[in-house]
């Protein structure tokens, strides 16, 4: 059974003034145990709103608007409150991005990890100061951080250090799964190699199901086995990772690599995507790639395009992957 | 990433309205050169366990380097190398504990009020962070008006119609929809365009770009590198690109400086530090640098693949 | 380096259309255009509006006192020590004074002593606080240990020293006496803020973009506290409209004076409430708490004022 499975899931974001925004439209997931997976995107595309929706962070004015959450068997999209919060013990757990902003300023990083201990704590835990402090110094060891961390306030850390405190702070509550959302946003490149590695041998170690959420492609290739690309709010491709830098690829996918290349080269140039992203308070039916698309045709214009087999994986693009003909009327009667 | 974008597409980038030479003759671009640069930081207060030496960060020891009229050197280096404290001296922000500083016959480091405010109408600098650099109040026509009234001395009406031609010029078109704007009406892209505008609004002859694209999605990088290597083609500017990303450092600057806890590791042209670099750190900042055709071949890959 | 400031904002509301603002195609907006718009902003937030209205209707009374009050507030031609009546709908003084007139004109002087002292004392406060913000040294250390001092030093006792040592006993002493001990509150967070704002990059820009020194003050910096400066000229005017009538309820004002403070002090000369006369204290004890409740709200709404995503509609 795969730990997580999300259907139909829609987040809208209803300001009390100003438009509707539809940030994630009609995802369908499934997340087995173990797996590491990345989602990557542009900013704006829904994949932050996606990891918060998956781990039931989402606050007004975002709302999850229909769908299925299912995480181990039960359907964690319609709980609340006390029943949510004891789920997150040996659950699901997100790191936010900038970690740094989730540390409180004020109390040191040993009181921090007290709170979150003595929060999930299970009647029969003891956990006098002894077991916290402990428990506290192998959770920083397992991120590669010294027990002395634990006396200093979040300010006299570095930036790659605080993103460690957070990691481990998630792992207090030795959760099966875990989103990462723009973990190295913010960090220069090689603290960010750090980080990753980091995140790397943790997952590998522990075996929890990991999900990185990043806009850079090249960081997401670096550390997850299967890739999902999000663009206007809906996954427009789900491959492995050691396939997403050959073949043909969803246009946007294959526009997001031309981004990237090896500074080392001989000759070097730099591709862009011309254009901006969509504007999510419309819902107009079609690929919402389709003025930016170098391929784009009529379909594209009135079609959503489903996701159908491509290569590996899957992709969501009526010129790389046409569905089949009675795929294509179901998707244009839901 | 802030992510409140309008649906004004972003402009692409495009090459700027051509100088027709028409105008005044562009005065001489001058030289910047370093000479032995050190800033040495004193903590302000003690705190009980703080032994002497520990009281005091070397941030810039000992850097020497120039900048040659026209050329686009750029300077890498990790957080804590020291690179935005550099910035800082070159644009007189801050004052070298040692070393002299010189851009042309100026000595940067002995300016006071006035000279500074002289030094910035052919000194700008390009903000990392496109949202923190704009007051939030001030709509996009104010934030360009100002340079121009300061600095070239127009009036009002002189310096909106500069405003529209500076708008064209970094692509953001039509003028007449971006002026009125406040910043957090614009996307990323966009903002980072505003500022580039109003770094060209003085007329400057060196631009010291801070990390101008990093916190910008990559699909938008291109555009924007490509607006600065216009310019910089175009008018004969001077370009100091301050980055810890190899990637965009390769392709806008033709000379490489990398920095390592305030001292100059390696220096050379960009390809040739790229493709031989002599210093460990350098090679670590290589390895670190994302590429996703490594990750997919499981092995850094040779160094003349072109990308397609 | 702040936390708040060097990151990048938390993730939001993806894909808002724009709204272009029209009508302000210069800069920054003249004070009227300034003006109405502060207005517009406070009265979108429901709790503000509810202080508003509340205002506007004491402004109303004060301003329109004449016509509202039935008698003239210093006429002495009723009978004295009276409960209510027809003519004294609130009774009257031991003067032979109609409460319900001096209540009506009372509330002239406590808008005025309010609102007067509140922005002179916020005055004060945002030119040291803005001078020891921006100017970080000896300038700063000497402004800090000034406002220590006036922070330090209990403001009632130091009031009631002042007004009995002056003299002057008009309603103006009172204001000069009020601003001068509540100045110090407002200093401290302004100078705070402005420390803060001044290593902002926008600051830094501004001093790029050739800005002197008072431009870069008042232009950038001061703008961006508007809210800052707003309720801290709420709040002060709030105490300084208890100030007030405490002053003159111990009798250092000037008896002849009409205000609520003053039926207050009348009505503890002539142990109103051991009289029966209850409605001589709880009338204007519950228009001080009125008055002071609804700036309390209007402050709810100033958060928008220096933020422009707030506005937005």
């Amino acid at each position: 059974m795969a730990l997580l499975e999300a259907r139909g899931v829609n987040v809208v974001y209803e300001p009390s003034r100003g438009q509707r925004i539809w940030a994630v439209r009609d995802v369908n997931l499934t997340l087995e145990a173990g797996e590491f997976v990345g989602i990557v995107g542009e900013s704006g595309c829904g994949k932050t709103t996606l990891g918060y929706a998956l781990t039931r962070m989402l606050r007004p004015p975002a709302r999850l608007d229909g769908g299925v959450i299912t995480f181990d068997g039960t359907d964690i999209a319609t709980l609340a409150g006390e029943q949510l919060r004891r789920r997150r013990r040996n659950g699901f757990a997100l790191v936010m991005q900038s970690g740094m902003n989730a540390l409180n300023p004020v109390r040191s990083i040993g009181h921090q990890f007290g709170d979150v201990l003595k929060a999930n704590a299970r009647p029969g835990d003891h956990l006098d100061a002894a077991a916290i402090r402990q428990r506290s110094t192998s959770l920083l060891e397992s991120v590669q951080l010294d027990a002395e961390v634990l006396g200093r306030f979040p300010h006299e850390l570095s930036g790659g250090m605080r993103q460690r405190v957070s990691i481990a702070l998630a792992l207090a509550l030795e959760p099966r799964l875990i989103v990462f959302d723009e973990p190295t946003t913010a960090l220069d490149v090689i603290v960010q190699e750090a980080v990753i590695q980091t995140i790397k041998d943790l997952q590998r170690d522990r075996g929890f199901t990991a999900v990185l959420i990043s806009h850079d492609l090249g960081v997401v290739l670096e550390a997850t086995d299967r890739v999902l690309v999000m663009y206007g709010g809906r996954i427009v491709e789900d491959q492995p990772a050691a396939v997403i830098a050959e073949g043909a690829h969803h246009p946007y996918t294959e526009a997001l690599l031309n981004c990237y290349a090896d500074p080392r080269a001989d000759e070097v140039v730099l591709g862009g995507i011309p254009g901006s992203p969509p504007d999510l308070s419309l819902t107009e039916p079609g690929c919402p790639f389709t003025p930016r698309c170098p391929l784009a045709q009529d379909i594209c214009r009135e079609v959503d395009p489903p996701l159908a087999p491509l290569g590996r994986g899957w992709a969501a693009c009526h010129v790389r992957a046409p569905a089949v003909r009675a795929g294509v009327e179901a998707g244009r009667a839901s | 990433m802030p992510a409140d974008l309008t649906p004004v597409p972003d402009a692409p980038a495009t090459t700027p309205v051509a100088d027709n030479g028409t105008g005044p003759p562009r005065p001489p671009v001058p030289e910047l050169t370093l000479s032995h640069v050190t800033k040495v930081y004193r903590a302000r207060r003690r705190t009980p366990d703080s032994r002497p030496d520990q009281r005091r960060v070397v941030a810039v020891n000992d850097v020497s380097f120039s900048i040659a009229p026209g050329a686009a050197v750029g300077l890498v280096g990790a957080s804590g190398s020291g690179k935005s404290t550099l910035a800082g001296m070159i644009t007189g922000s801050q004052r070298p504990t040692d070393g002299s500083i010189r851009f042309g016959a100026v000595a940067v480091e002995r300016l006071r009020a006035g000279g500074l405010r002289r030094l910035h109408h052919q000194v700008q600098m390009v903000f990392q962070d496109p949202y923190s650099a704009l007051n939030p109040l001030h709509t996009v026509e104010y934030t360009l008006t100002r340079p121009c009234q300061n600095f070239l001395g127009m009036s009002g009406a002189q310096a909106r119609e500069r405003v529209a031609e500076l708008l064209e010029t970094v692509g953001l078109t039509p003028a007449s929809q971006f002026a009125p704007k406040l910043p957090h009406q614009l996307s990323g892209g966009q903002r980072q365009r505003v500022l580039i505008a109003r770094a060209l609004a003085s007329e400057p002859t060196l631009i010291v770009a801070d990390e101008p694209v990093s916190m910008l999605d990559v699909s938008l990088r291109a555009g924007v590198l490509n607006l600065l290597a216009d310019l910089r083609r175009d008018r004969g500017l001077s370009l100091l690109y301050i980055t810890h990303d190899l990637l965009s450092a390769r392709v806008i600057t033709d000379e490489l400086l990398v920095l390592y806890r305030g001292q100059v590791v390696e220096q050379g042209a960009t390809k040739e530090v790229l493709q031989h670099p002599d210093h460990p750190y350098t090679r670590q900042l290589i390895g670190a640098v994302a590429n996703p055709f490594a990750a997919a071949h499981g092995a850094i890959p040779s160094t003349d693949r072109e990308t397609t | 380096m702040t936390v708040l400031t060097a990151m990048p904002p938390p993730p939001e509301a993806p894909g808002r259309a724009a709204n272009v603002r029209s009508g302000t195609a210069s800069s920054v907006p003249g004070p009227l255009r300034f003006g109405g718009r502060a207005i517009r902003t406070i009265w979108s937030n429901g709790k503000a509006r509810a202080g508003l209205i509340m205002l506007g209707l004491f402004i109303c009374i004060a301003v329109f006192a004449p016509l509202i009050a039935p008698h003239s507030p210093t006429a002495t031609s009723f009978t004295p020590y009276s409960g209510p009546t027809s003519t004294n709908w609130f009774g009257t003084t031991g003067n032979g004074q109609d409460v319900f007139s001096q209540l009506i004109y009372g509330s002239r002087v406590s808008l005025l002593v309010g609102f007067g002292a509140g922005a002179l004392a916020t005055l004060v406060a945002v030119t040291l606080g803005l001078i020891a913000g921006y100017r970080p040294g000896l300038v700063d250390e000497l402004l800090g240990f000034v406002t220590n001092l006036a922070l330090v030093i209990p403001a009632l006792p130091l009031m009631i020293v002042l007004a009995a040592y002056l003299q002057g006993h008009s309603v103006w002493t009172i204001v000069l006496v009020v601003a001068f001990t509540s100045w110090a509150t407002g200093a401290r967070v302004i100078r705070s803020q402005t420390a803060t704002l001044r290593t902002r990059d926008f600051v830094t820009s501004a001093v790029f973009s050739g800005e002197r020194l008072l431009r870069v003050v008042f232009r950038e910096i001061l703008p961006n506290m508007t809210s800052l400066v707003a309720a801290s000229f709420f709040a002060a005017a709030t105490a300084a409209i208890l100030a007030e009538a405490s002053l003159e309820f111990l009798g250092l004002g000037n008896p002849a004076t009409v205000s609520w403070g003053t039926i207050l002090y009348a009505a503890e000369q002539q142990n109103a409430l051991l009289t029966g006369q209850w409605l001589m204290v709880l009338a204007p004890g519950l228009a001080i708490a009125l008055l002071m409740m609804s700036l309390t709200l209007i402050n709810f709404g100033v958060d928008a004022l220096s933020n422009p995503r707030l506005r937005e509609k």
